[in-house]
């Protein structure tokens, strides 16, 4: 599986295809905190990549650049070969990038269909529709598989404020799928999570079709490395280490700044 | 009407609500709707002229005109003061385009004509407004729409060859249509009633409508809303833009119903009076502007004579109103809508062990 992505991924680099993702030079600071620094990353189309580090190393601030939520200070991003670094999010989104949330941003008021619903019509047309959907309406269908792949049906119906906090991240996941995903970035989805829950995010993420990618940030080095064909390590902003996840874990330099470092896991 | 079962609160439709099937539709009218459908219609067989033109269309027209504020604020978390003042102007175009006494400034053409140019100059103007007031949030939303209002009431004040200054227009009347003075206390109640209803039936539909949820989405969490696809600006101000229909028709008919229009009828108070009312009535759902409408006329109505009643200064009924706005904000911030739910909750719930008696 992971053999035949890379291949994938090989083959439409050397034909010229341009990468999922590129970043140069990309840099973010809030104030005198400098939380990116000189960022330089290329993951190819279907590529799937672990991003480890250390709290506070700027894993969701490299998301937060890349999705728009933060214009970084310096750098260009590219999105399939199309510079996006001045786009606002929902251009971006609108290309096929999805994101989940470390800390859930969900739509409390709102149902756990709804909220699903909400991301399928967001990549979709009539965003602005004021005609009710039917149960039959396609995109209500396709919201109401993503509640079943994400084990939520039976919570469907709920707000989402009365959700437990493994469902409230299950439901993040199933709104990242939404539409035609080209490439997801998962912050931390299996915070949080039970052993069963765990399993399931694992079972989503290597299932999903092979010309999809991701870019997941995970502290669990179980799930990291099972879901990941190349790890990109992170430290005070900068990356300092990429390769593939047998070189990261072997590797003692990795060890003795981040699984030593006593992360707790 | 208290003791039915109103669906009270904004809940989401449950699975069988998304069909579309009419028959299906007609039976899912909640009890509550028919009980108080056929009262509203039979009405005028025992009500007297003053409550059918005075109590119940002013009641409907504030009612429209806070439902506009509902719609920002309850589904878009956008607290506009301008609502009131969007009405003024779709009542002012009416007078300016169509009949009034001011011969030298009106116009005269017919209100198929004016009626939707009016609407389409609010919803302009609340488009322009929207675009400046989406940009900030909370007080400052506030602010803004305030300040709006203030100025057009001032503008129109001191600007006398449009809009005719410190007088306004007067006998702005409705139109003779099919015979009928809609005037007439009958006649201006049905009227009344049938564009409230059209405007609480719409708002309530498009709430479960893409627009509406995304609106809803918008209010829950603006970045995610970007980070989903959507165009957060767009939506904000387009909800700017659909609020002002009702606005605009209620600002319209009471313009008919007092038969005239001037500055004070869009002053800083009124605008104040569409934010009370809506907050006692409750932004959880479109039914709470209706009953924040009519506890307000009712107070403002009779509040005088019961004050004067009790030996107090009939002056005082604002202070009545301002006593009522603040105990009902202090017990529940969610209006009377609030109260009724909590009630209908503790009802529910075991009186020993405090359990939900439902099933789930
Ligand atoms: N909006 C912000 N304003 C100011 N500083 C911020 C902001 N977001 C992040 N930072 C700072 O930037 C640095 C990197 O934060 P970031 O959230 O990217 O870390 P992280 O690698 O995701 O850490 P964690 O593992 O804890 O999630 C931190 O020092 C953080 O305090
Ligand atoms: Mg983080």
């Amino acid at each position: 599986m992971t053999d035949a992505t890379a291949s994938v991924a090989a083959r439409l680099r050397a034909t010229g295809t341009a990468s999922a993702l590129e970043l140069r030079g990309v840099s973010k600071s809030f104030g005198a905190l400098a939380a990116l620094q000189d960022i330089t990353l290329t993951v190819a189309p279907g590529e799937r990549r672990a991003v480890l580090g250390s709290n506070g190393a700027g894993k969701t601030t490299l998301f937060n650049c890349i999705t728009g939520d933060f214009a970084p200070t310096a750098g260009s991003i590219r999105f399939f070969g199309e510079d996006v670094t001045a786009f606002p999010p929902q251009e971006r989104i609108r290309r096929g990038l999805r994101r989940t949330y470390q800390i859930s941003l969900l739509f409390s008021g709102l149902t756990v269909l709804d909220n699903v619903y909400l991301a399928c019509r967001g990549v979709s047309r009539g965003r602005f529709s004021m005609i009710r959907p039917r149960r039959s309406d396609a995109l209500m269908a396709s919201a109401e598989d993503l509640v079943r792949v994400a084990h939520l049906e039976d919570v469907r119906d709920r707000l989402v404020s009365e959700l437990a906090y493994g469902q409230q991240r299950q439901l993040e996941i199933a709104m990242a799928l939404a539409g035609a995903p080209r490439f997801i970035l998962f912050d931390e989805p299996a915070a949080g999570l039970s052993p069963t829950e765990r399993s399931d995010l694992v079972a989503i993420l290597t299932g999903l079709p092979s010309h999809v990618g991701y870019i997941v940030i995970e502290h669990d080095m179980d799930v990291a490395l099972r879901v990941s064909d190349q790890v990109t390590m992170m430290h005070n902003g900068r990356i300092f280490k990429e390769g593939k996840p047998a070189e990261i874990e072997d590797d003692p330099e990795v060890q003795a700044l981040y699984l030593g470092g006593g992360d707790g896991h | 009407m208290t003791n039915t079962d109103l669906p009270l609160t904004a809940k989401p439709a449950t699975a069988p609500e998304a069909q579309g099937r009419m028959r299906g539709w007609l039976a899912r009218v909640p009890a509550a709707y028919w009980v108080v459908g056929v009262l509203l219609l039979v009405l005028p067989a025992f009500a007297s002229n003053f409550v059918m033109f005075q109590i119940m269309g002013w009641t409907f027209i504030l009612g429209m005109i806070a439902l506009s504020l509902m719609f920002l604020a309850g589904y878009g978390g956008m607290v506009s003061l301008v609502q009131m003042t969007i009405a003024g102007i779709a009542g002012y175009m009416v007078a300016i385009f169509g009949d009034s006494a001011v011969a030298s400034i009106s116009m005269g053409w017919p209100w198929w004509v004016t009626v939707p140019l009016a609407l389409l100059i609010a919803m302009l103007f609340a488009t322009a407004v929207g675009w400046l007031a989406v940009r900030t949030e909370g007080i400052y939303t506030i602010m803004i729409t305030l300040a709006v209002a203030a100025a057009f009431f001032y503008f129109v004040r001191q600007n006398y060859d449009l809009f005719n200054g410190f007088s306004g227009f007067n006998s702005v009347l409705p139109p003779m249509l099919f015979g009928i003075d809609w005037r007439g206390p009958e006649a201006f109640y049905y009227m009344t009633l049938f564009w409230a209803v059209l405007s609480y039936s719409a708002v309530l539909y498009i709430s479960r409508a893409p627009f509406g949820l995304a609106l809803q989405g918008v209010r829950d969490n603006p970045r995610r809303m970007a980070a989903l696809g959507y165009n957060v600006t767009a939506h904000r101000v387009a909800a700017y833009a659909l609020a002002a229909i009702p606005a605009g028709l209620g600002g319209i008919l009471l313009t008919w119903q007092s038969a005239q229009i001037s500055p004070g009828t869009a002053g800083i108070q009124p605008a104040i009076d569409i934010l009370v009312i809506a907050v006692i009535g409750g932004l959880g759902h479109p039914i709470g502007a209706f009953i924040g409408a009519l506890l307000y006329v009712l107070l403002k109505t009779f509040a005088v004579d019961v004050l004067v009643a009790l030996g107090l200064g009939g002056e005082r009924f604002q202070l009545l109103i301002g006593m009522g706005f603040l105990l009902i904000v202090f017990f529940s911030p969610d209006g009377l809508l609030g109260l009724w739910q909590r009630l209908k909750d503790s009802r529910r719930r075991d009186s020993l062990t405090g359990q939900d008696r439902r099933s789930e």
